[in-house]
Formats: C-alpha cells, structure tokens, sequence
C-alpha cells in the first residue's frame, strides 16, 4: 500500500489545475444560477397570497432570494482572495487522478443500464485493479467474480431485493 | 416510573434471538463501514436500508429492522476510532479530534491504551445519552403533542439556525447548502395542493430529489474522490489488544470522571440541538484542554485527549435519536437516514409514536442499550481484524465501494436515473467538501423541507400571513426567539471580534 503512491508518476504533477478562487467563483455561480431558475419558476407558478392562502411558490421564492444574495456574498468573499490565501484547489497531478475514477465509474453507470449490475461490476473492478493496481490477471478475475458472486448471494438470494440485468443473465436463465 | 417499565417491557421485546442475532450483525457491518473510506454511518445505512423492506413487513419486523439500522450506525461511530488512532485518518468526520492524542499515543506504542479508552469512553457517551434518552423523550413527547403548525415550524427554524450558529463552517456558504437542499425538496409536486414545480417537463423530476440518493452520492462517492487525493499512503500501526493492557487502561479510566462528564453534557446538548457529533467532539476536545492539569501536554498523547471527543460524539451521535423520535426531527444525517427508514416502513415519527407504537418505540431505545455493550464486545475483541480491512490496496476497495453505493441507490426506487444522480451528488460533495460547504445541513434540508414548508404555510394561514404568530406565546415565541439568537451568532461574535480590534 505505502509503494502505491510512489509508483504513479501522475501523483508528482505539482502544479495547479485550478485556484481557490476560481473554484469558490465557480461555485458560487452555480448556486447562483440554481437560486435564478427556482424565482423564475416560482413566480411563473405564482409566488403571492392567493384567497385560499400563499400560492405554490410562495415559499420556494424566498429560497431562491436567499439562495442568490448567499451566493453574491461567497462569490465576492472569492473574489477576495488573494496572494498565499489563494492557493491550488487541486494539482494537476491530482485532478488526474480524480478523473481517472470518475470517468470510469460514469461509463460503469452507463453499462448497468444496458448489461446489468454484474456484468458491468465484474469489468469495472477487473479494469480499475488493472489499471491502478497493476494486479495479476489471476487475482483481479477473482476478486471481480467473488465480489459480483456475494451481491448476488446477499441482495437477490437472502434479502429478496432484485438488481439490474442484463442479456447475460437472461442467456444463463438467472433472471 | 412509567419509564422503567416501558424500557423492562423494550427489553422484553430486544431480547430476542434474532435481534441479538441482528444486534451483533448490525454492530459488525458499522464498524467494518466506519473503518473503509467512503463509507459512513449515514451512507451506509441509506445503502442497507433497501435491505429491510421486506423484512418490515413481517409483523414486529419494523422492530428488527430499526435495531439493525442503529446497530449498524454504533457501530460505525465505534468504528471511526480505529482508523483515527492507528492510522491517523479520521474514518469519521466526527473522529478527527481523536486523531490529535490518539495517534501520538499509537506511535509511542501505546495503541491498546489508546484504543480501549477511545472504545470505553465511546460506550460512556453512548450510555449516559442512552438514558437520557430514556427519561427524557417521553416528557418531550408527550410536551410535543400539544404543538401545532408554529411550534413545528419554530422546532424546525430553530434546527436550521443552528446549523448557521454552531457551524465551522462560513456561515453564508451553510446558508447557501441549506438553501439548496429545501429548494431540491421543493421539485415535485407541491406538499399542500398538489401542483407540479421545478420539474420542467421532465418525468425524472416528477418524484423530485430523494436525499437517500444524495446521501450515498455526497458522503460516499464524494468521499472516495477526496481520499485518491491524499496519495493514498496508510501508513498504520499494529493494533493488538490484550486483556492486560484493557484492564490497566480501565484502572487509569475513572481519573477522568470529571472529563467523562462535562464531555457527555456536550455531546448530548448537541445532539438534540442538532449541532451534530463532529462538532461536539472538538468542542468537548477544547473544552477539556482548558479545564485539564496537563492541558499544555495535549496533541503529544495523552489519554484525556482522547476520552474527551470519544465520549461527546458517541453521545451526541445517540442524543440525535431523540428530536428524531420525538418530533421528528432528526439532529444528525445518520438520524435523518433512520428517519427516512421509519417513513418508508410506513411508521409517522413524532410525539404519537410514542403513543401508538409503544412496541417499536422502547425496543429501540433498549436495543440502544444492548447494542452498545455489543458493540464493546464486538471491538475490543476485533480489532485486529478491522484493522487488517484498512490495509486492503485502495484500488481493490474503491471500485468495490463504487458498486456498494451504485447499488444502495439503485434500490432505493430501482431507477438507473437514480444511479446517475448519485454520480452528479459525488462531484458536489467532493466541490462542497473542499471548499467548505458544510454538507449536513443541505441533507437535513432534503429531508424536512417538505415538512417545513407545510408547517409554515398552515400557520400563515391560521394567522392570514402575519409572521407574528411566530411570538403568539410563550412556547412558540422562546423556541423562535432561540433559533434567532442562534442565526445570529456569527455576527455577534464577528463584530465582538472586531470590536476588540483583532
């Protein structure tokens, strides 16, 4: 475990991807534009004291107010900073690495939808050992078989709480 | 002593084979949870909870599915010690505190010492909590069931306030996560009359935002992309735990009663104001420092250090089941996921529990008992064991806990949509997270948002829309009165600060 780190040559790019400040503005914009589309729909919807009481976006357009005068204030406290306190959000060895997770773990999401949670589950954690880990073809395909193996044991045969599949499983019969 | 006998009456009920069973299961499962990195006490019970629908149904089932729920959520706080003080990573947000003494203890080789008092003294906090539990939540309850549309809202503003007021966090960015989650529980239908907003046409949005799913995206696969970044070197110290060493440690142990003490009066008086456990084991850490003889020494291992944060989260971790229960209104993100599990089962939390479903009611609270001696058992015994999971190679354990959370939110509703959902979650909880946006008061928001919104607008409707209703007596006026004084603490104390030209 302590020889994984020093392994990857992606880990020593230091330098910066992005600045604080850039991702606390970033930030900040976003909440901004949430708090925006909550007022415009919530005074399309009506946002005042009807007869019969406040409207549907009654409540939701004091939200969105807040939502955006919180949200100028952390854009500006961003803005501000500067100098030492302005350091790196993330290194570009890092976000990397980061990437390197996530964009897999996407396109394994993609893959349950069209080959079921075990199938996809099996290449994903064979893939990732692979690739991160640089494990044996031996090892990974036992780990990834005996990993799909308990979930089926656990949620489908104990629990009674079926998941996701695929062609597979129907061609086995299992579905 | 009604209590006494209601709690006789919920161990009759706890003391089940299968409960103790479940119990231990329970146990286990949390503290395996607080051990990897990814998974916590609130994403791993949102991602078990889908395993005890159908176990609810069966009659006393609600019952067994609550105790392993809570057991698994023991568990889990017991199991954020182990990694703190052996490996010097909080496996917990609310084991950091513990990793300032309890580390240094570890690396002086005292690591039995460190991790029996960190264990004892959990099971200390836990237990005074636990009793107070008991004696308190009946008064509460049967307090609550008088409160109309404005005491609910006021309990609601009041937790919302103290978010801002305890928070480390900028007070403007917790109002900006929180702000956000009520507005994700506003997509949907309207809780009142009905009417569709926020949804944009889409189908997807029909149903609005389940925080289940954003639990699981924002603490769990936020979290694994925050661990890739720390270079992913556990460096570890050996963990074993003998007899021996348990009961020299247990002899030192009662020295600290004092500390014990005032630690517990934290955590519990942070738990149902929901400050949360994370807060009240620092605060319980500051606290003991300054009242302490060795207050110089702490951070270089001392074991105060260490009874001082174990014994505020563990109480304020158990205390947050009791606004929870009683109100229903839960003061933590865990409690929130039991709370969430209670609806689901078909349960309405709130005073009535307490009178309609007396059953369920105290065989948790005396499952909470039970549960904590096992969960003393389970680590004191185990450690070696949990310790051993934490040396499995991350890129074995992070694509598997990618399939453990891609699952728990699949089976929430059994939508791929939601899956996808958890993905866009992790990516906020890992922005949120590094800049400092506090994540459990946008969840609390997620859960109560509905709730709160209809209270609010029930009592502005029994006052046609004057927010005076808010002060309209003595109760109503003293619980919004506080939550006030505590929404603007920060500010008091920022122009307090400057004052004093700092």
């Amino acid at each position: 475990m302590a020889t994984e780190s020093q392994d990857r040559p992606e880990l020593q790019d230091t330098r910066p991807a992005f600045s604080t400040r850039t991702a606390e503005i970033a930030v900040a914009g976003l909440f901004f534009l949430l708090g925006a589309i909550v007022i415009f729909d919530s005074l399309r919807l009506g946002a005042s004291w009807a007869e019969d009481g406040p409207q549907t976006g009654y409540f939701p357009f004091y939200l969105g107010i807040i939502i955006c005068l919180a949200s100028l204030i952390n854009a500006a406290r961003g803005l501000a900073l500067s100098g030492p306190r302005n350091r790196p959000f993330v290194e570009v060895g890092q976000l990397r690495l980061v990437l390197s997770v996530l964009i897999p773990s996407a396109v394994f999401v993609g893959a349950v939808g069209w080959l079921g949670i075990y199938v996809s589950s099996i290449v994903y954690i064979a893939v990732f050992m692979r690739w991160l880990g640089k494990y044996s073809w031996w090892k990974l395909t036992a780990v990834a078989f005996g990993v799909a193996i308990a979930f089926y044991l656990i949620f489908e045969v104990w629990f009674k709480v079926p998941l996701p599949k695929g062609p597979i499983e129907a061609w086995l019969g299992l579905d | 002593m009604d209590e006494i006998q209601s709690l006789m009456h919920g161990f009759a009920v706890a003391l089940t084979p299968t409960n103790l069973a479940l119990m231990f299961t329970g146990v286990i499962l949390g503290v395996i949870i607080g051990v990897l990195p990814g998974l916590g006490g609130a994403n791993g019970v949102a991602i078990l909870l889908p395993l005890t629908f159908s176990m609810a149904q069966t009659p006393g089932g609600q019952t067994s599915a609550i105790i392993l729920l809570s057991c698994i959520y023991w568990g889990a706080l017991f199991g954020g010690a182990i990694t703190s003080i052996l490996f010097n990573i909080p496996g917990e947000p609310w084991s950091v505190a513990t990793t300032f003494d309890g580390y240094p203890l570890a690396q002086q080789g005292r690591a039995g010492t460190a991790l029996t008092a960190a264990f004892t003294s959990s099971f200390v906090g836990a237990l005074i909590a636990v009793i107070v539990v008991t004696f308190l939540s009946p008064i509460v309850a049967s307090f609550a069931l008088e409160f109309g549309p404005p005491e609910f809202f006021a309990v609601y503003l009041l937790t919302f306030c103290a978010f801002i007021g305890m928070s480390k966090e900028p007070p403007f960015k917790t109002l900006a996560a929180m702000m956000t989650g009520f507005a994700l529980a506003a997509v949907g239908s309207d809780p009142v009359t009905g009417t569709l907003r926020f949804t944009f046409g889409s189908v997807y949005l029909l149903n609005g935002f389940d925080f289940l799913i954003a639990v699981i995206g924002l603490f769990g696969i936020g979290e694994i992309l925050l661990t890739l970044e720390e270079g992913l070197a556990f460096k570890g110290a050996s963990a074993r735990i003998n007899l021996g060493v348990v009961l020299e440690t247990w002899k030192e142990l009662p020295r600290y009663w004092l500390t014990s003490l005032r630690a517990a009066a934290v955590g519990c008086f942070m738990g149902i104001v929901p400050g949360g456990a994370t807060p009240a084991s620092f605060m319980s850490y500051g606290v003991a420092r300054r009242f302490s003889k060795n207050g110089d020494k702490f951070g270089s291992g001392q074991v105060e250090g260490v009874v001082a944060p174990e014994t505020a989260a563990h109480a304020a971790g158990t205390s947050a089941l009791l606004p929870m229960l009683t109100l229903g209104v839960p003061g933590s993100p865990t409690a929130a996921v039991l709370l969430g599990g209670l609806l689901i089962w078909g349960l309405q939390p709130g005073p009535l529990l307490f009178v309609e479903q007396k059953d369920f009611v105290w065989g948790l609270i005396a499952s909470m008992y039970l549960g904590n001696i096992a969960g003393l058992i389970v680590v004191l015994t185990c450690v070696p064991l949990f310790a051993a999971i934490l040396r499995i190679p991350f890129s074995v354990i992070a694509p598997v806990i990618v399939v453990i959370c891609a699952i728990g939110a699949y089976t929430v509703h059994n939508s791929i949509f939601d899956v996808w959902m958890m993905i866009a979650f992790g990516v906020l909880g890992y922005l949120f997270k590094k800049l400092h946006y506090p994540l459990a008061p946008m969840v609390l928001a997620i859960v109560l948002g509905d709730r709160a919104e209809s209270s609010f607008r029930q009592a502005m409707l029994m006052s046609q829309g004057d927010l005076s209703i808010l002060f309209s007596n003595g109760l109503v006026g003293g619980i919004t009165g506080l939550a006030l004084v505590l929404l603007l603490w920060p500010l008091a104390s920022w122009l307090w600060r400057r004052a004093k030209g700092e």
